[in-house]
């Protein structure tokens, strides 16, 4: 098993549906977010591009921030999906740094929080707030090592890229563009 | 030209624009840690080399502000946790790959060394102090008569210490300002002269200050080399590892890191040693006290600079 997201930017229209959902679903407090929506513009009039995506934690496969946390609070369960235990959690900092993608905070009780994948519904066999909310349904979740899931699918018809693959974090949320 | 117009932030009120989760406190415990680990290693190192005679002030005095310093940097450390009630999870494991888990273990080790190190002195030190008991006594001839074999454990943790300064900002890699390999030796290079600059200040002996004088001279310079060193490895870098450069070539943090780290901290200094050393009279509590200046102070600029620099995607 291993999870993973395929985000279409073509079809995001930028609602932010997913950072609601996600702050009612987990109870993130005002203030922060756990997923972001985020809106680039290149190139010069009148040839400009516009893409919208939906961020996270990546749910890396060579997660650094599962690397430096001292006390293994962070950690890696069944099918990829990165975790914090908040009673193993010091409050040290050191995976909110090590993550390239600023992906972390600290929760005002002073342990580390971040996008879960909703791990909570995956073991009821749900899928995660954000994607099951997303109005234009431009958000999948499923298994890559199955091959007909829909995420493989799509992985193998469809232009994709990770976001900053260079820091050798082998992120397992895609971006179709 | 095709060129980026504009990219949303993410707004998120409380994590954005830049994340600063760290602060002054681990700046201190940086630098207090290095200091630690300098001292320590000079007073293992007389020691080894039968020299205690010739270095009073490095093994006793010296070795005093140790435990003191280790302290005060365990307690930053700890005041800069989020989450402290769970503080102990630290020593429920070893992780290899997490610096700041084997250096939180050879801290603590360190810190027990260091105390029973001045402990083996504390009379020679404080003549009048009687410890009344028999069995403590005991233990103070124990102590003694093992400084050889505790200088042997002493120098390999303190070295280890004085490069985990280091390496706990360069295994970032998220951090492009930190990610260089040469953090680690360059932080125990600054962490030896700061250890040197403490017993310079702590030093009566004449023998013993012109030694240390001209170890921590040949340490500066040696600094100097691999701050350049590094800066060039940047220079030669990445987008990201150029955009972590801008920060003290121009961007906010030039004034701290060239005026009070490289001229104050460290050239000045060294002329001031040097001219010491060819036998005009300086007071030596100058050039070492802009030592622990400028050991403070870069390490302030390394950790909150480096907070800011990113991966750009
Ligand atoms: S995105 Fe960041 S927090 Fe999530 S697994 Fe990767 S490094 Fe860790
Ligand atoms: S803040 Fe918590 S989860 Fe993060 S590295 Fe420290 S102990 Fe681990």
């Amino acid at each position: 098993m291993r999870y993973a997201m395929v985000i279409d930017t073509l079809k995001c229209v930028g609602c932010s549906d997913c950072v609601v959902a996600c702050q009612t679903e987990n109870n993130v407090p005002e203030g922060y977010c756990r997923d972001w929506v985020t809106e680039t513009v290149t190139g010069a009039y009148p040839t400009v591009e516009l893409e919208l995506k939906s961020e996270r934690c990546n749910h890396c496969d060579n997660a650094p921030c599962v690397r430096t946390c001292p006390t293994g609070a962070s950690h890696i369960v069944e099918g990829g999906v990165v975790l914090v235990t908040p009673d193993e959690c010091i409050g040290c900092g050191a995976c909110i740094e090590s993550c390239p993608y600023d992906a972390r905070f600290q929760h005002p009780e002073g342990y580390v929080d971040k996008c879960t994948f909703c791990h909570h519904r995956l073991e009821k066999g749900q899928l995660p707030a954000c994607v099951s909310v997303c109005p234009t349904k431009c958000m999948y979740f499923g298994d890559l090592d199955d091959p007909k899931s829909e995420v493989s699918q799509l992985l193998k018809t469809r232009t994709q890229k990770v976001l900053a693959p260079e820091s050798g974090t082998k992120p397992n949320v895609y971006y179709l563009t | 030209m095709k060129e980026e117009i504009f990219i949303s932030g993410r707004n998120i009120p409380n994590i954005d624009p830049s994340l600063e989760v760290w602060h002054f406190p681990i700046s201190l415990y940086l630098f207090l840690g290095g200091l630690a680990a300098g001292i320590m290693v000079f007073a293992a190192l007389v020691t080894i080399l039968k020299k205690e005679k010739q270095f009073q002030a490095t093994v006793k005095q010296a070795m005093l502000v140790v435990p003191i310093a280790l302290s005060v940097g365990l307690a930053a450390l700890f005041y800069d946790l989020t989450h402290k009630l769970y503080v102990w999870r630290l020593y429920t494991t070893i992780r290899i790959e997490s610096p700041m888990s084997w250096g939180a273990w050879v801290l603590l080790i360190i810190t027990f060394i260091s105390i029973f190190w001045v402990f083996s002195y504390f009379t020679e030190m404080f003549p009048k102090w009687d410890w009344k008991y028999d069995f403590i006594k005991k233990w103070e001839a124990f102590f003694i008569k093992n400084r050889k074999p505790m200088a042997l454990a002493m120098l390999p943790l303190a070295i280890i210490l004085g490069v985990y300064t280091g390496i706990l900002l360069s295994a970032f890699n998220a951090r492009p300002l930190w990610n260089n390999a040469i953090l680690g030796p360059l932080f125990l290079v600054s962490g030896l002269s700061t250890g040197a600059a403490v017993i310079l200040l702590l030093s009566k002996h004449h023998y013993e200050q012109s030694m240390i004088s001209k170890i921590d001279l040949f340490l500066i310079i040696l600094e100097i080399f691999l701050i350049i060193h590094m800066l060039m490895g940047m220079y030669a870098g990445s987008e990201v590892q150029l955009e972590a450069l801008n920060l003290i070539f121009g961007g906010p943090y030039t004034v701290m890191f060239f005026v009070f780290v490289v001229i104050l901290g460290l050239i000045f200094p060294a002329l001031l040693e040097g001219v010491e050393l060819m036998g005009y009279k300086i007071p030596i509590a100058i050039p070492a006290i802009l030592i622990l200046m400028g050991g403070l102070v870069f390490r302030m600029v390394m950790v909150e600079a480096g907070q800011i620099t990113r991966y750009l995607y």
